[in-house]
């Protein structure tokens, strides 16, 4: 009989395989995504159904939790807005992480009732559990509270960040270690705390356009907490569907790195957000004065141009301005006008968000610049229209080797004839840094709500035929 | 031993599988991934069917962490099909 359950998850794991697959080509990503949920349906009512001597079941619980579980992230993701899908993403990584913390205390529990603790193998996957569990758990809490503006970078990073992370870790392995020789309630509560705070203290120094290589990484982590938790129960669909998260989360993490040109050790050192602070303390001064224009401006401008790209940012995002890019798209277009977008790789919060923004208003897939071929095409580009992008279009990045971005490829859009930047405020973006290009002489400043000011150019444009 | 040998060569397995991905598949494949992570959700199932009916700590303990595996697949798989239903329309230019 069990070697039809056994089965049973073995064709689990080939639809995770499968779907993972898919879901690396634009082609097949959607049925790759439903191939690997379908994988996890199967594995979850195989494990409702595995045979399972003298137990006494509490499927009461179980279907109770199930539902509660199911109607919570259903809602969630129904809910949210396109904006704030990276915090999203983030809690339910969390949620997994958290999962498996709890799951190791309560096997532990188990454990000292058995009284067959003592320096098991069981043990010490146990406690390695808790900690990459915990490190998930409270890491991606806080990843989220960033994300979500909740949490200022400045707040939570402490001066030697690096060495007190440090500290931690060594803290960390040491109650670890202490648990594994005396394990008690008292013991692992401890170890679970300082695993906890760890994790915190691992993502505090962590900011700015790093977020997404962290979330990346916490949901490598993740699937690395859910493997070894495999191990406790021997079950191999645990096992082979974390580890295979947490090797392609690894890669998709290490591909994001050098989108931004920087290694990984760099991004969790976190010298970002330590010199960024300083940088924008000595850029400010001395710029001289920016170029204020109104959207009738932009407007004309746009009329007589013959090649327009447009690069968005996470402004964009918050302002929902895409369909109104759309909307101006589609004006330019009939006018002949070439309309592209430049894409950062980290532009937004996630890598590939933009893409998703624009493609939630039908903005084709073959009008999307990557880094390189947008770089290429700016030369000739009369127009750029930069919508709430900031860290992504600085030059500084380039020229200042004492910018903490010093070193990001950025898009090079000084270099065509005008640049028009759709801007709130003179606020910083969320590097913290400030951004020459707002200063240069084909550079102006169209000021206001990304959203009002694109409809406004709308408007006036749709009146100069 | 013979996990040992699943879990080594499942390795190789997530690294050749997302050798090559375009960046606009990024967000979506992570988000994709991580709801595969609430794999653990498993554990939680057997550790409930295992527990003592009496014992209301480790029963309240465990659904508290099945709850949250649970949203982690269910928030996760749907929040990506949601992403990928916007690229559903191709251009035709």
């Amino acid at each position: 009989m069990s070697v039809f359950f056994q089965f049973a998850y073995l064709l689990g794991a080939v639809a995770f395989i499968l779907g993972l697959r898919g879901l690396s080509d634009p082609k097949t990503a959607r049925k790759g995504n439903m191939t690997a949920a379908f994988g996890m349906g199967l594995a979850i009512v195989t494990s409702l159904l595995y045979p399972l001597d003298n137990s006494p079941d509490n499927y009461i619980w179980i279907i109770g939790a199930l539902l509660i579980g199911a109607a919570i992230g259903w809602w969630s993701s129904a809910k949210v807005e396109m904006t704030s899908m990276p915090q999203l993403v983030s809690i339910f990584n969390g949620l997994g992480g958290g999962s498996a913390m709890l799951l190791a205390f309560v096997e532990f529990m188990n454990l000292l009732q058995s009284g067959s603790t003592h320096k098991s193998l069981s043990l010490l996957t146990i406690l390695f559990t808790l900690f990459v569990g915990a490190v998930s758990f409270s890491g991606s809490i806080l990843a989220y509270l960033k994300l979500d503006g909740k949490v200022k970078d400045k707040h939570v990073t402490l001066p030697q960040h690096q060495i007190i992370n440090m500290v931690f870790m060594v803290v960390c392995i040491a109650v670890l270690v202490y648990a594994f020789m005396n394990p008690s309630i008292m013991s692992l509560s401890i170890a679970t705390v300082v695993c906890v705070i760890y994790g915190i203290s691992f993502v505090a120094p962590i900011g700015g356009a790093d977020m997404p290589v962290v979330i990346s990484l916490l949901n490598s982590v993740t699937g690395i907490s859910a493997a070894t938790a495999g191990f406790l129960y021997n079950n191999q669909i645990m096992i082979l569907g974390g580890i295979l998260v947490g090797a392609s989360g690894t890669i998709l993490t290490v591909l994001m790195c050098k989108a931004m040109n920087r290694s990984l050790v760099n991004v969790i050192v976190g010298g970002f957000t330590a010199t960024g602070a300083a940088a924008a303390a000595g850029g400010a001064t001395d710029q001289g004065d920016v170029q204020p224009t109104q959207p009738i401006d932009v407007a004309i401008l746009l009329n007589y141009a013959s090649k327009v790209i447009m690069v968005p940012g996470y402004g964009m995002a918050v302002a929902q301005a895409q369909k109104y890019a759309k909307e101006l798209d589609n004006i330019l277009s009939k006018k002949d006008v070439e309309v592209y977008y430049g894409i950062h790789p980290v532009a937004g919060r996630m890598p590939g968000h933009m893409n998703v923004l624009l493609a939630e208003v039908d903005i084709s897939y073959d009008k999307l610049l990557d880094l390189d071929d947008c770089n290429s095409q700016l030369n000739d580009t009369d127009i750029v229209l930069v919508v709430g992008a900031n860290d992504v279009v600085n030059p500084s990045a380039l020229d200042d080797p004492s910018s903490s971005i010093y070193g990001m490829p950025v898009l090079e859009v000084w270099n065509a004839k005008q640049v028009i930047v759709f801007k709130r405020s003179m606020k910083p973006g969320y590097a913290g840094i400030q951004n020459p290009l707002f200063f240069k002489d084909n550079t102006k400043m169209l000021f206001g709500d990304a959203s009002k000011t694109l409809k406004g150019i709308v408007d006036e444009i749709k009146t100069l035929d | 031993m013979l996990s040992i040998y699943l879990l080594v060569f499942a390795i190789f397995l997530g690294f050749e599988l997302i050798s090559k991905v375009p960046s606009v598949l990024h967000t979506p494949l992570m988000s994709g991934a991580n709801a595969i992570s609430g794999i653990v959700l498993v554990g939680s199932i057997f550790f409930l069917r295992s527990a003592d009916s009496s014992d209301i700590v480790a029963l309240v303990i465990g659904s508290i962490a099945m709850i949250m595996a649970v949203i982690n697949i269910v928030g996760g798989f749907a929040v990506t099909n949601r992403m990928l239903s916007m690229f559903k329309k191709k251009p035709k230019s």
